[in-house]
């Protein structure tokens, strides 16, 4: 059975008078000890579908499974042991702790609400898990703004950590960082998942560092799911046209290895989506089948599904 | 003479030093990187070519050479007719730089008429063209919408082209692309570089992406804590980084070309954080440096010009590195 | 990777601990450097607590009934040492009304303004942070009260009621909530968003929780600020209440005092300037210190 299990997941916004299908039916699975990549450009959809799984965002239609429990209606007390089980690690590592709790409160706080452990415990656990983000042991009665950005994401580490989640959400967990900062918490990042069998659902829009971190990838376009595969899998072999053009977007930093011209046109338009495919304006190998009929996620090799009438 | 030549720049805001003893040079045609991560100097060193620092900051020593006039002895009127028609600036955020409520070819119209001596009519027919030279599609319909209706890369290259509206010698892109979605990002860098040649003008491109540096640059600046740790051409910057710093910056970044996986391979990382060059007396670096010596701490290093039979015009502020490679790089202090 | 003498970096722990240089100062201490160092608020404060220190020692300062007769009727200032400002038309010390006086404007001020803080408050972060019909029903009553004229509102309670320091304060109150409701309203709607309380509500913490610990305290620093201003306007109001007589009989206030001298106003204005005077001075402090602390809690001014 898997940790987490999404079962044709729809969110909706209402913009103005439009509704904006920012996830449109999307299903997959998080097995325990996995890192699934979520990658995709801004406004595909990704964070809202990280947010609708941690039931932040309220869902339209679908399933969320957690350790086979359906948490997709449960409401807030019923739902309260469950969220310790997955938690979320945040982009912005400013905007994401609270300016006016010492990381004590923010993690004792924590503790105190899940009823875990007596004053001596819960200070035991708090010393424990500043070491194990690399923090210094004097952190805790400190404030956010002390603290550089990198060592803020440690204390967004920590705050997920402190209740023992199996998941973790990480949304964009490094791209606000500078490049010597994001391999420092990439590496941490790792060794929690092996130390502690975390499973993370890993969202990012940089495909370097989702090929680096994540044991299976789910390219997301428009609220759809359009490829998955396992990290090897997709890199050797893309099927999407979509998946092809992202990858041929990121710059090498071999000079010598050279790109061709920008392999697709235009940009995400979230406002009107085209009838068929979603991709076949920008597509570059698009005919008149792709305006009209919408392909589905179907399998094309092992562990490898891509929504593409050519994949 | 080179086009922008910038001689031992310090710049100074109330308590910190952002930029010190820069120096750089730009040849008309090339595209310099000025690559360095958050907090290292390198957008106001930009700003002070452009002299649009915010009120606080002070320009404490150096020259600023463009054309060969110097640009901090320039009066302000003077600088205004070099803003926008010599030296042009992008800035990052493509959703504030430009005004909400007028539409994009009274915006362009508003620049062109400030500088050359054009009627309304032709400057609109000018905009026109400027939107199709920016690859903007059905430039004539377009040329009357406002920023809102338009998506982050269409606004950026609306920059671009009332950036390039002048014929600018020189335009400084800060983070051009840093907002934008990565297929985006190839699109708007490939404009930049193919209007670079079509209109004959340097580019100082701020950046902090070393994937972005090795496919669209010339020559690379590296800062770090508001100092030049090392100068290079691209081929043999990526071939053989010297700075430690430097090193360090590729080791830690993944690159999308290689088959790098958690499972395999452990990232290298520059341990520590900017924050420890505060109050260093000697390199900047050397709190993070895995080849730091006792000498590091001491003074900073100077920028050393390696001898440039195979490399090009080369300087790295780091004896010890310089040292390591031995006999291929003949230093001679500059 | 083209770096090959660097993949053994420290160890993370290692690194981490080198990461520490930046750090600012401790919170509290810069807090209290911004407030000694800002001149409008140090002004503010200095002028405030003048009024404070008159209304607490009022008793001390000038034992007696303010309300009684004690000299001969309108001695000019200077004219008799034993009342330094002189007397009004029924022979009362003025120097004596004005500090009892200080003691019920700053009374009334600082009520009225606990009282629409406390309204505005409740009504401002439930709208915020429920949102939705909630938020839709709050915000008419938010409108409703804010169409009607503040003034008229409070003449139309006071009225009703007998004119006792209570009620107009109860009445100012009442008129006054809106605009700190309206601005909490803001500070909720944006912050409820923040990642931090995504965070809060990852964590399963209770609606109240969130509510009480993770925003309330962000949204405060404007509320703050609009505090003192409100008090000042609140002063206002009661001076101009009792200048039409809308006043407890029973105790001194500055603008009572107005209204008393109004009669003489040619033949010794000072009866209407001397209270007219300590008004706009205290009015004046109020705003300073709404001015200096908005300069200090403003996150932007914060580097």
């Amino acid at each position: 059975m898997p940790l987490l299990s999404v079962r044709d997941l729809h969110t909706r916004y209402a913009v103005g008078r439009q509704v904006l299908r920012a996830v449109d039916g999307v299903s997959f699975d998080v097995a325990g000890g996995e890192t699934v990549g979520l990658v995709g450009e801004s406004g595909c959809g990704k964070s809202t579908l990280g947010k609708t799984i941690l039931r932040l965002v309220p869902s339209a239609e679908g399933a969320i499974v957690l350790d086979g429990a359906d948490i997709t209606r449960l409401r807030d007390g019923a739902l309260a042991p469950h969220r310790r089980r997955m938690q979320m690690i945040f982009q912005d590592p400013f905007g994401s702790l609270n300016p006016r709790q010492t990381i004590r409160t923010v993690l004792d706080t924590a503790l105190r609400v899940h009823r875990l452990g007596d004053r001596g415990e819960r200070a035991r656990r708090m010393s424990e898990i500043v070491a194990r983000v690399g923090l210094p042991a004097d952190s805790l009665d400190r404030y956010p703004h002390e603290f550089s950005g990198g060592q803020r994401q440690r204390i967004g580490i920590a705050r997920a950590l402190v209740l023992n989640p199996a998941l973790i959400v990480c949304d964009e967990p490094v791209s606000a960082l500078d490049v010597s900062i994001q391999a420092q918490i990439l590496n941490l990042l790792v060794d929690l998942k092996r130390d502690l069998g975390l499973s993370y659902l890993f969202i990012s829009h940089d495909l370097s560092v989702v090929r680096y971190f994540a044991d299976r990838v789910l390219v997301m376009y428009l609220g759809r799911i359009v490829e998955s595969a396992s990290h090897a899998t997709l890199w050797r072999d893309p099927r999407h046209p979509y998946t092809r053009a992202l990858l041929a977007a990121v710059p090498s930093t071999d000079p010598a290895r050279k790109r061709g011209a920008p392999p697709i046109k235009g940009e995400l338009n979230t406002t009107d989506l085209p009838a068929g495919c979603r991709f076949s304006g920008r597509c570059p190998m698009a005919v008149e089948r792709c305006r009209a009929e919408e392909p589905a996620l179907r399998p094309v090799g092992e562990g490898h599904h891509a929504a593409c009438h050519f994949a | 003479m080179s086009l922008l030549a910038v001689e031992r720049l310090s710049v100074a805001f109330p308590g910190q030093v952002a930029v010190r003893d820069a120096s750089f040079a730009i040849e008309a045609g090339e595209t310099l990187a000025l690559v360095g991560e958050s907090g290292c100097g390198k957008s106001v060193t930009a700003f002070s070519v452009m002299r649009l620092l915010p009120p606080n900051a002070r320009v404490t020593s150096g020259r600023i050479l463009f054309e060969g006039t110097d640009l901090l002895a320039e009066p302000p009127a003077g600088m205004r007719r070099i803003r926008g028609k010599r030296i042009s600036l992008i800035q990052q955020e493509p959703m504030t730089s430009l005004n909400p409520v007028l539409s994009i070819g009274a915006q362009i119209v508003e620049v062109l008429r400030r500088h050359e001596k054009l009627s309304r009519r032709a400057a609109r027919a000018r905009a026109t063209e400027l939107l199709d030279l920016v690859s903007i599609p059905d430039a004539h319909r377009r040329v009357d919408d406002y920023p809102h209706n338009l998506s982050g890369g269409m606004r950026q290259r609306v920059m671009i082209a009332m950036a390039v509206a002048c014929g600018p010698k020189l335009l400084i892109a800060d983070e051009p692309t840093t907002a934008l979605d990565v297929t985006t990002q190839a699109q708007v860098l490939d404009l930049l570089d193919d209007l670079r040649h079509r209109l004959g003008m340097a580019v100082l491109l701020i950046t902090h992406d070393l994937g972005v540096v090795a496919q669209w640059a010339d020559r690379i600046a590296v800062m770090y804590a508001g100092r030049i740790v090392e100068k290079a051409s691209i081929g043999p910057f990526f071939a053989e980084p010297l700075h430690p710093y430097s090193r360090g910056l590729l080791g830690a970044r993944v690159d999308v070309d290689t088959d790098e996986h958690y499972l395999a391979n452990r990232l290298s990382e520059i341990p520590g954080s900017v924050g420890s060059a505060a109050g260093e007396q000697g390199c900047p670096f050397a709190p993070r440096c895995p080849v730091a010596q006792a000498a590091c701490r001491q003074a900073p290093p100077p920028l050393l010009e390696l001898d440039a039979v195979d490399t090009g015009a080369r300087a790295v502020a780091c004896p010890v590195s310089v040292a390591q490679t031995g006999g291929r790089h003949a230093a001679a202090v500059g | 990777m083209s770096a090959p003498d660097l993949s053994n970096a420290a160890p993370p722990a290692v690194a981490a601990l080198a990461d520490v240089g930046n750090r600012a100062a401790p919170r509290k201490g810069r807090r209290l450097r911004a407030f000694v160092r800002n001149p409008t608020f140090v002004a503010g404060v200095a002028i405030l607590g003048f009024f404070v220190l008159l209304a607490l020692f009022a008793g001390v300062l000038c034992p007696g009934d303010p309300q009684d007769i004690v000299g001969a009727p309108v001695l000019w200032p200077g004219e008799d040492a034993e009342f330094p400002l002189g007397t009004d038309s029924l022979g009362r010390d003025v120097l004596g009304r004005l500090v009892y006086g200080a003691r019920a404007s700053l009374l009334v001020g600082i009520s009225a303004a606990a009282i629409g803080l406390a309204i505005g408050m409740v009504v401002g972060s439930l709208a915020g942070f429920f949102g939705g019909w909630i938020d839709g029903l709050l915000t008419r009553l938010i409108e409703l009260f804010q169409t009607t004229p503040t003034f008229l509102l409070v003449v139309v309670i006071v009225a009703i009621r007998e004119p006792s320091l209570q009620t107009i304060a109860l009445a100012i109150g009442l008129a006054s909530w809106p605009t700190v409701a309206r601005l909490v309203r803001a500070q909720f709607r944006s912050l409820r968003e923040s990642d931090f309380v995504m965070a809060a509500r990852s964590l399963g913490y209770s609606r109240t929780r969130i509510i009480v610990q993770e925003i309330l305290p962000n949204a405060l620093p404007p509320v703050i600020v609009a505090a003192s201003v409100m008090i000042a306007n609140a002063i206002l109001t009661e001076a101009g209440l009792s200048f039409l007589n809308m006043r407890d009989p029973n105790v001194v206030s500055w603008g009572g005092m107005i209204g008393d001298g109004r009669d003489q106003l040619r033949t010794a204005w000072f009866l209407t300037a001397l209270p007219g005077v300590a008004i706009a001075f205290a009015v004046l402090s109020l705003n300073l210190v709404g001015d200096g602390l908005n300069e200090i809690l403003n996150p932007r001014s914060d580097q």
